[in-house]
């Protein structure tokens, strides 16, 4: 009904396109103006709170604006002090190590920690509680634990370590180079949470390839490797984004562990930590704002590289026919 | 062979073929292998809890470190040191305590009402620019927050809410995309007749949201409930940034205010840090089914 101008390719395409859409209803036109109304919150929202500031960080990325004089356009000037900017370069060290290490090792240990929640055995129930336990727990309060137990002279950890027979273990948070791996160890103590979204996905494989697979005579692992894993690459795209994203995130642990200045030497002096003290303690809010932009280009490319890639290892049901 | 019999793993076993003493040895110590796992796993998230509940309980002039540790309370039973850190002038986390509620209570009013609102919209209202807008809407998840910061507190700065619960509390009212996507997946699996129905009985959309949507919503609405509670409760950069007084401090900045600061009596730190912890796992317990469930959601639909 709708396309009765298809046949007269010659006519203008304005005059087509109107003959092709069906005159609209009252009813639709009411439901369209609810629309509007019903996500209007939304729209104000992205408009005020998202686009305008993604928009004014964009503009005060170019002055040096400092909140009590008026601001001074300087264009790139910013962008080409990170070149030589010590703690610019520090918090990318800092953030990349961390990324490198904590997104793997936080995956493999959520998908052994699911797959162990994930056998049918008495009392799981009550492990999964314990262990799911972290999910809710602030970073502010695990970190100001972690500390606690991190203490290089006094702390349990180090107990432990020297019990064991390590004589002289890692000074962690006062160390430049273990503090990071210590910030991970503290995220692994957590990785419950990220067990909880494994453990979804693999509940969401059918039994029935199971079944198949044991008929067919598969071991365990075999049946991980060539069952489980590929239907649980879509979960760990899921993740790997999340994961990523919230690398570059960090800022609560880094702030209570080594304060504001970023720890022993810049030793957690994290990207949004840097740029929270360039802003709101040095009252740079141009520099600080490209910084902002800097993250969002990196992050950007980052997640576009990650959805590029996945279609190699990301696998679908329905592509499977 | 009775432990083999108690517990079944993944798939049962298929007891016409390979049922022999060798199977069912190896599934015992398979078995036992993945309980001493689960134990072990266990003791390390419970013991450094009983350790800091410990620390929590100790007198002021007794050593907080001891060889070999103390992981759960024994000797002493403090219970002053709450009341302490709760009513200390200096810090008093009473005081901050009820100022994250109210924050987070204006949050949970916000999310509510706005994101189903706007849920509805994406998941059955026909409207020009829909499914663009719906994409936009999936994209701002991506977007790092912490970019958004500096313009958003300059904006807040210069229209005089610096100092003020009012910039935590008002984006809530304008929409999170993250809640939005969730309520509206939701939405999308209730059926249609019972809205077509109230429609030809002459209800008008709004209508057809609160009285018949809405309801039928509660549980996607509970779960985002616990998601903003727990966001709100945690948060520390939000409220280090717009807030700048101590009788407005919310819990987290008190307890980074009180580990950056000062060097405190490490039992009344970690009083304090059960204070923060104490209301999650209240949450955590009551509303465990929700609270997984929706994790566990938001990665099977994302």
């Amino acid at each position: 009904v709708g396309d009765l101008g298809s046949h007269h390719v010659t006519e203008p395409a304005t005059a087509r396109r109107r003959a092709r859409r069906p005159r609209k209803t009252k009813a639709a036109r009411r439901e369209e103006r609810a629309g509007f109304l019903f996500a209007s919150p939304w729209l104000i929202g992205t408009l005020v709170f998202l686009i305008g500031p993604i928009v004014a960080s964009m503009l005060l990325s170019f002055t040096n604006w400092n909140l009590i004089s008026d601001a001074k356009w300087e264009g790139l000037e910013n962008y080409r002090d990170m070149v030589g900017d010590r703690n610019f370069r520090q918090s990318i060290k800092v953030t990349l190590f961390y990324a490198i290490l904590a997104v793997p090792l936080f995956q493999l240990a959520g998908i052994a920690l699911a797959t162990l929640l994930n056998l049918r055995l008495r009392g799981m129930y009550l492990f999964r509680t314990i262990l799911f336990l972290p999910a809710v727990l602030s970073g502010v309060a695990v970190a100001v634990l972690w500390a606690q137990l991190l203490n290089p002279d006094l702390g349990i950890i180090n107990q432990v370590l020297r019990a064991i027979g390590i004589d002289d273990p890692p000074r962690w948070l006062q160390s430049p180079s273990w503090a990071v791996p210590a910030v991970v160890l503290m995220g692994l103590w957590g990785v419950g949470s990220g067990a909880i979204i494994y453990l979804a996905g693999l509940q969401n494989i059918p039994p029935q390839l199971y079944q198949a697979a044991k008929i067919d005579g598969a071991r365990t692992w075999r049946t991980f490797w060539h069952i489980t894993l590929p239907l649980l690459t879509p979960t760990l795209l899921f993740t790997l984004l999340i994961g990523v994203i919230g690398a570059f995130q960090v800022f609560d642990v880094a702030y209570i562990l080594g304060g504001s200045r970023g720890g022993t030497r810049g030793a957690l002096l994290f990207y949004v930590l840097n740029m929270w003290n360039e802003g709101f303690r040095n009252g740079r809010f141009g520099y600080a704002s490209a910084l902002a932009w800097v993250l969002v280009v990196v992050a950007a490319i980052v997640i576009v590289l990650i959805f590029r890639t996945s279609s190699r290892w990301v696998y679908y049901e329905s592509e499977g026919g | 062979v009775a432990a083999a019999d108690d517990a079944v793993t993944e798939t049962p076993p298929r007891r016409t073929i390979g049922w022999n003493a060798r199977y069912a040895l190896r599934r015992a110590g398979f078995i036992g292998l993945a309980y001493a796992l689960l134990l072990a796993l266990s003791l390390m998230i419970l013991m450094p809890l009983g350790w800091m509940i410990t620390v929590a309980l100790k007198p002021d002039n007794v050593p907080v470190f001891t060889l070999p540790p103390q992981w759960f309370p024994s000797e002493y039973w403090e219970w002053g040191n709450f009341g302490r850190a709760l009513t200390d002038p200096a810090r008093p986390f009473l005081r901050y305590t009820v100022n994250t509620l109210i924050i987070v209570g204006g949050e949970i009013a916000g999310t509510l009402f706005s994101c189903s609102l706007v849920a509805y919209a994406f998941a059955r209202l026909r409207w020009r620019g829909r499914d663009l807008l719906f994409n936009l809407l999936i994209i701002t998840m991506l977007i790092p927050w912490q970019v958004l910061m500096i313009p958003q507190f300059l904006m807040f700065f210069k229209v005089g809410w610096y100092g003020t619960f009012l910039p935590l509390i008002v984006p809530a009212f304008f929409g999170n995309a993250f809640f939005i996507f969730l309520i509206r997946q939701y939405m999308r699996t209730i059926p249609r007749e019972l809205e077509l129905a109230a429609r030809v009985d002459g209800c008008n959309h709004f209508q057809v949201f609160w009285h018949i949507v809405l309801p039928l919503c509660k549980p996607v609405l509970a779960v985002c409930v616990v998601f903003v509670f727990l966001g709100g409760w945690n948060d520390l950069l939000g409220p280090l940034i717009y807030l700048d007084s101590n009788d407005k401090f919310t819990v987290a900045i008190g307890m980074a205010n009180m580990v950056t600061r000062a060097d405190p009596n490490l039992n009344l730190l970690m009083a304090a840090n059960l204070i923060m912890m104490i209301p999650a796992v209240l949450l955590y317990f009551f509303a465990q089914e929700k609270l997984i469930g929706g994790i566990a959601s938001v990665g099977l639909k994302g």
